[in-house]
């Protein structure tokens, strides 16, 4: 049963699955669509996924075998509630799937259940998480069309983070999101409510125990968790009181221009001056509003997002936490009840392996995710930057135009003009 | 502070506008309730040397100062916010208290502390920079500030606040400023990270330039500022001169009234014709006319009076067509120099924007590299 080493990479051994289904994908037989064979296991896939280093979008084509989007919001009235309905639309070229296309509508509490299936079945692995459920800042309103729009998108990165991980995407509970046109049936199976009381329970008095001691590596981990946790709550609250800022700056700006209308007005040789610069402030304060627009869309978002992983991280160690700590739980109890030794010690084997596996599984894994955030963050800091300088050479052209028109005018009649 | 404002209340004209139902002076020195000076701290905290450029584009050295404010609702609660800060100098307090003085011709605006250092006893030259003078005009521009914010109609001018509190330039600073926050988090952020940490460290050093540049911007911008001031300060001056030309108009007019109204009686004395009612005329056809020397004497001194007159008019005439032809010429003047020196001043707004574009698209674009090495 435990003839595994323990492995510094998952990728080199096949996961040892408790479902059966799940191991069905890895042994048949597949071939993409051009002839070359389907990865089909997780570690030849992870390894594919490391080669994308460098050219990220071109290889996502060539080997991505799933795409999925989310759209059409569209509002559901019931007798008893009123909800949104988001359209997920997936195309596959994969065989365990029956059809190469589906369109099926999903509600958040949906997504909501996928995710805690997905964090069930891998207590370790990095699931990425859902937009919130509440705003409570600002108080917006459920049905307010930017926060449908926020969320969309968010629910959108999700099935795509699922779709390109390579153990979570081949997930059961996956496949039936996706493709079932009722929910309903499959949300009632599984475990349900009372196991997760008893997980928590469990974890609690774990928590209470304390762990012996965990190992060096995870000890890292949960430094860095906790270090990083702290930049992104850091970055998001920057990002968003710039936004805030640019916006009062913005505000400002619109009164600015009329004033220089006004007093254009009243003039004779100034006039057209004035007037033009009441338009250059204009068309800055509207390539000030777009750039606010696309810190709002691009970067904000990215940096909550980071939010939010940084917390899935802390419950990922934490349930790693747990699930060595019923292990040594229970081998202490081996060590110290010398009555019923075979039956512990069946127990303890079973807990070891367990561990193993959440262990492994949370290292591989571990890498696959802080390269994916260095991806994700990367592309969200160059936007923010390309679309910063953008904004300052749309301004700059302005004035310099308004610059010109002068000159020449100038040139006319004064003679010293700086 | 708050006794001085009251006894100053007293003092002005304006009072007298607002004794108020009950007629009680109480009403006027309004509770220092609505003055500025309730609403807001204000002080000027230090006073520091800079050097920069001045309008005619050359060096010089010059003293400026902290104005400090704070809402005073937020000290009363506890809460103990960073106060709103700006830097001032000297010229800025002159320009202000010309337009309070312009503005408000019959307040009798508190004083500026003495521009030059004229007599420093223990020192043997009159040296500006001298941290002695620079202290007692601190305090002393301070005590103007308060007076200023303790007088019920000084304190809710708009020059005035935007004077303690100015607005656009502190909204880009903000932006600014906290870009500099992303330098700091970048820094601390790049010594857990193995791959992304060289990048994002030089990031955050941009960022931190970035954040660092708006100072220089907003030292422009006040150049620009002050250009726009001074003939926002010029529009007092102006309407002074046509309140003259009024006041020369009306003053011609009088003595033309006068003038005629006695050319009138004249002419009722002489010809014994009443043009109009009166109640000489009246009491002439009850009681009779009176006798010829009186008349005579009276004739007499009408046109004694008349003579006068026609010589005050002519005076008058000429004063206002004199007053009129040399405002004229000045206002043609002004208008020029005007004209002149604001559109140069909106050519170097535009010239300050461009060059805040252009290190704009410098730092982020020195960014942009960082992160694509990430």
């Amino acid at each position: 049963m435990s003839g595994h080493t323990v492995p510094a990479d998952f990728s080199e051994h096949m996961l040892d699955l408790d479902e059966d289904e799940d191991l069905e994908v890895f042994t048949k037989n597949t071939s993409l669509p051009d002839g070359s064979p389907l990865p089909n296991s997780p570690s030849s896939m992870v390894n594919q996924y490391r080669l994308e280093d460098d050219d990220e979008g071109k290889e996502d084509a060539n080997t991505k075998d799933i795409f999925v989007t989310v759209d059409h919001p569209e509002s559901q009235v019931t007798a008893i509630e009123t909800f949104i309905l988001y359209r997920v639309v997936t195309r596959t070229t994969r065989s365990d799937f029956d059809s190469s296309e589906y369109e099926v509508r999903r509600r958040y509490q949906d997504f909501v259940w996928l995710r805690s299936k997905l964090e069930e079945k891998h207590p370790t692995l990095i699931v990425h998480p859902l937009p919130e459920k509440f705003v409570m800042k600002g108080m917006v309103e459920r049905f307010n069309d930017d926060f449908i729009e926020t969320r969309r998108r968010a629910l959108h990165r999700f099935l795509n983070k699922i779709s390109e991980h390579p153990i979570l995407s081949y997930s059961q509970h996956f496949q039936v999101f996706l493709t079932a046109q009722d929910l309903a049936p499959h949300r009632k199976q599984g475990p349900g409510f009372l196991s997760r009381m008893g997980e928590t329970v469990r974890a609690v008095a774990n928590s209470v125990r304390g762990l012996r001691s965990r190992p060096e590596e995870f000890a890292v981990m949960q430094e860095y968790v906790d270090d990083f946790s702290n930049k992104m709550c850091c970055m998001d609250k920057v990002s968003q009181r710039i936004v805030k800022e640019q916006r009062e700056y913005v505000d400002d700006l619109k009164q600015y221009s009329p004033t220089y209308a006004r007093w254009g007005e009243l003039e004779e040789e100034l006039t057209e001056p004035l007037k033009g610069v009441a338009s250059c402030v204009v068309q800055c304060s509207k390539e000030a509003e777009e750039h606010i627009q696309h810190l709002s869309e691009v970067l904000v978002p990215a940096l909550h997002e980071y939010v939010l992983c940084a917390e899935t991280l802390k419950a990922v160690m934490r349930r790693r936490d747990n699930i060595q700590a019923e292990f040594e739980a229970k081998n202490e109890a081996l060590l110290t009840r010398k009555a019923e030794q075979e039956a512990l010690q069946e127990e303890v084997d079973v807990l070891a392996d367990r561990m193993e596996q959440a262990n492994n599984s949370l290292k591989g894994d571990w890498v696959r995710w802080q390269h994916s955030m260095k991806t994700d963050l990367r592309s969200a800091f160059i936007s923010a930057a390309e679309k910063n300088v953008e904004y300052y050479e749309k301004c700059l052209a302005v004035w310099e135009s308004f610059l010109v028109s002068q000159r020449a005018e100038a040139s006319g009649g004064q003679e010293d003009v700086a | 502070m708050a006794d001085d404002g009251r006894e100053e209340s007293l003092g002005t004209d304006d009072d007298s506008d607002q004794t108020g139902a009950d007629g009680s002076l109480n009403n006027t020195m309004v509770e220092e309730g609505s003055t500025l000076m309730r609403r807001m701290e204000i002080c000027i905290a230090e006073a520091e040397k800079r050097s920069g450029k001045n309008a005619v584009s050359m060096q010089e050295t010059f003293t400026v100062y902290l104005i400090e404010t704070r809402p005073m609702d937020a000290v009363a609660e506890g809460h103990n916010p960073a106060p709103d800060c700006l830097w001032r100098r000297y010229s800025e307090f002159e320009l202000l208290r010309n337009y309070l003085i312009v503005t408000y011709p019959y307040i009798v605006v508190p004083p500026l502390p003495e521009k030059r250092a004229e007599f420093v006893w223990h020192k043997l030259s009159a040296d500006n920079m001298d941290p002695d003078f620079v202290e007692r005009r601190r305090v002393g521009l301070e005590n103007f500030l308060l007076r200023v914010a303790s007088h019920p109609v000084l304190c809710n001018d708009k020059i005035l606040c935007y004077f303690l509190t100015e607005r656009v330039a502190d909204r880009l600073y903000g932006v600014f400023k906290v870009h500099g926050n992303y330098g700091r988090v970048f820094s601390e952020w790049s010594a857990i990270e193995k791959e992304m940490g060289d990048g994002l460290q030089s990031a955050g050093h941009h960022m931190d330039a970035y954040a660092a540049s708006i100072d220089d911007i907003l030292e422009e911008e006040e150049h620009y500022a002050d250009q726009l001031k001074e003939y926002l300060f010029y529009a007092e001056a102006l309407r002074a001169v046509c309140r003259k030309h009024e006041l020369t108009q009306f003053e011609l007019e009088m003595a033309s009234q006068d003038l005629i109204s006695k050319k009138q009686q004249r002419e009722e004395l002489a010809t014994g014709i009443v043009r109009t009612f009166s109640f000489k005329g009246m009491t002439n056809k009850l009681f009779g006319q009176e006798a010829p020397e009186q008349r005579e004497a009276r004739l007499k001194l009408l046109e004694d009076l008349i003579a006068e007159g026609e010589e005050t008019v002519k005076e008058k005439t000429i004063e206002r067509a004199e007053h009129v032809e040399k405002a004229w010429v000045d206002i043609q003047r002004f208008k020029e120099q005007k004209d002149k020196d604001l559109r140069e001043a909106l050519i170097n707004y535009a010239v300050m924007q461009i060059s805040m574009c252009k290190k704009g698209i410098q730092v982020w674009s020195n960014a942009k590299e960082c992160f694509l090495k990430m």
